[in-house]
């Protein structure tokens, strides 16, 4: 139980010293898309719902936050955090209709509801329709920190990851995360406790929608811009892959997940149509072969270990007990 | 409001719905028969159109075959291209969370996509109108070609119908959609059924795609913008029934249609917003007596 805390630890202290060896902005892409693919997993990972419009919630917040940022003195942190309400809200109207059909249609569901959000921002005037809103200011903190620089923005951008990593983390080993993953297992079983399933999971989509509306909320004031691709469709198809990648229902797979296609994409943004087609046979890959993930698969390599070791632990006393 | 509205207008503009509602249609059948059978949704049922399109303008550019031959061999080539995809991808993952099938079927459009925008660039590609012309209906022009469209469409959609409903083909595969297991027992290859089915619904899309590549460019993102909507036509009319998939294609098509005269606007979103509404009032799809899950 030491060594997860220890390398949590260790993490922390990487990540405190990242920018001075690698270039923040980046880094800050990254740790918006941890966010981002953390509360994709949060449902899919833990209550089974396949959301293939998670970009809805993402752009959306983009927007609110920028347009706050925009017309209003807002300090920063709330900003963000309305976009995060936003998305809840709009979370809980499309969830609310989209968990009554049952099993994977809520995948198509979710990607039309999505490309109607998408068409609405489009013809949006607050949005800046096909070129996007521009030059969002970056409020001061709690309206008296300056933040535009952007060594210091990222400790900020941190602080926030690193508060929702620990939400999430604290969401899915609370009592309410255990009834979720009973729920993705065993519906029926569920129902029979007393639970209401429906309720559990439309939860579980208002808190992903909330968290990825966080995400979508930090990624605005990072770039101090918000587009149209960010709530187009192939980004919730991109977070899906970052966190098949990293591993399914898995707590720290989407944070290597979006860690790997973040750079991925830095590295084939020059070859264009290739950058698409390796997601792609990524995801194929990962589909057939890998079907845990990049984390899931390095735990069962060390419970592999792990059990090897017991069996040659359990064989070996019998040797001394034959010499003496 | 309806005195600026000449009928001349409202007319045209229910013909044409009624042309993007026969694709919208004949795509969401498909959908609707491997889904029946296979619990799969098929992702690149998009790309597989436009790969339809694209075997008719190949096979025109190239070995100057026409439009005729290539309503044919196009979607048999885009069927057998699917039964590949059958065999070596979506069988072994059969037995696992749909969702592995899912995101494979969009993964294999993506890798699809990508490689026929490398090869012909993101811009569209002319395709010769093979029945040019069209005749006078005093209130609008009709173009051959489009009347063809709905006709032939109407015929395909009825065929399938039928194919399914009432012959003994389409009894095995009912038969199969309901318990498998006992099907199998009876001595009829259940794999191979579901090889066939998957076969089938994707060759109507690629003959969607050729129908569609005289009317509209054949470009390598044709399929995709095209698919979320049919997805939406399909949630409205309920994954179970085919006659419902079809009726709500045609019906949303002309729907669609209507809005672009009175408010042109919300011609992009009226589909959506059919969708909200349906599953509002009608959570398990218009044309559903029971839960498809």
């Amino acid at each position: 139980m030491r060594l997860p805390l220890l390398a949590a630890v260790v993490a922390v202290a990487l990540l405190l010293v990242a920018p001075f060896y690698f270039y923040s902005v980046t880094l800050m892409t990254i740790l918006c898309f941890v966010v981002f693919a953390c509360s994709f997993n949060l449902l899919l990972g833990y209550s089974g719902l396949l959301c293939f419009g998670q970009a809805m919630f993402f752009g959306g917040a983009a927007y609110v936050t920028g347009h706050l940022l925009k017309t209003t003195p807002i300090s920063l942190e709330l900003a963000i955090l309305c976009g995060g309400i936003f998305s809840g809200l709009l979370g809980l109207l499309i969830g609310t209709l989209a968990i009554r059909r049952q099993g994977i249609q809520f995948a198509m569901i979710t990607l039309a509801f999505s490309q109607f959000v998408y068409f609405i921002f489009l013809q949006s005037p607050f949005t800046g329709g096909e070129d996007g809103m521009q030059a969002i200011p970056r409020n001061a903190l709690f309206g008296l920190f300056d933040v535009s620089d952007n060594t210091v923005f990222y400790y900020v951008v941190l602080a926030v990851t690193l508060l929702c990593v620990f939400v999430y983390y604290r969401i899915v080993h609370s009592p309410y995360g255990e009834v979720l993953k009973a729920v993705r297992d065993n519906q029926p079983r569920v129902e029979s406790l007393g639970f209401d399933p429906e309720r559990v999971k439309l939860l579980a989509f208002v808190l992903s929608a909330s968290m990825a509306g966080i995400a979508g909320g930090m990624k605005a004031t990072v770039y101090q811009f918000a587009t149209l691709t960010d709530a187009s469709w192939p980004i919730s198809a991109e977070v899906i892959l970052m966190t098949l990648l990293g591993g399914l229902g898995t707590l720290t797979g989407p944070i290597f997940g979006a860690g790997i296609i973040i750079l991925l994409n830095d590295y084939l943004a020059g070859f264009g149509e290739w950058a698409l087609i390796s997601q792609g046979v990524i995801l194929l890959v990962v589909i057939v072969f890998f079907r845990r993930g990049f984390v899931g698969e390095l735990g069962a390599l060390a419970a592999y270990l792990r059990a090897r070791k017991a069996r040659a632990a359990a064989a070996e006393p019998e040797n001394p007990a034959r010499a003496h | 409001m309806f005195d600026g509205i000449s009928t001349q207008l409202l007319l045209g503009q229910i013909l044409i719905g009624l042309i993007n509602g026969s694709f919208y249609a004949m795509l969401s059948m498909g959908l609707v028969i491997i889904f029946g059978m296979m619990h799969v949704i098929n992702f690149t049922h998009g790309a597989q159109y436009m790969l339809g399109a694209f075997c008719a303008w190949l096979l025109m550019n190239y070995l100057g075959i026409g439009y005729w031959p290539s309503l044919v061999l196009a979607p048999f080539a885009v069927a057998l291209f699917g039964i590949f995809l059958e065999r070596v991808l979506l069988r072994p993952l059969a037995g696992l969370d749909h969702l592995y099938s899912l995101l494979a079927t969009y993964a294999v459009a993506l890798i699809v996509e990508g490689l026929v925008r490398i090869q012909y660039g993101s811009t569209g590609l002319p395709y010769d109108n093979p029945i040019p012309g069209g005749i006078n209906l005093g209130f609008m022009f009709m173009p051959y070609y489009r009347l063809w469209v709905v006709v032939f469409s109407v015929f395909t959609c009825v065929g399938t119908w039928l194919l399914i409903d009432h012959t003994k083909l389409g009894a095995y595969l009912r038969a199969a959609n309901e318990n498998p297991q006992i099907v199998q027992t009876f001595g009829i290859n259940v794999p191979k059924l579901m090889t066939l089915t998957y076969g089938f619904g994707v060759g109507l899309a690629g003959l969607c795609g050729v129908l569609a590549a005289p009317i509209y460019q054949v470009s390598p993102s044709m399929g995709s913008s095209l698919m979320i909507v049919v997805f939406a036509v399909v949630v409205i009319g309920g994954m179970g029934s085919i006659i419902g998939a079809v009726a709500t294609g045609y019906m949303l098509g002309m729907v669609e249609g209507l809005t672009k005269v009175f408010y042109p606007e919300a011609a992009s979103v009226v589909i959506f917003l059919f969708m909200t509404v349906a599953l509002y009032l009608r959570p398990q799809g218009i044309f559903s007596g029971r839960e498809a899950s």
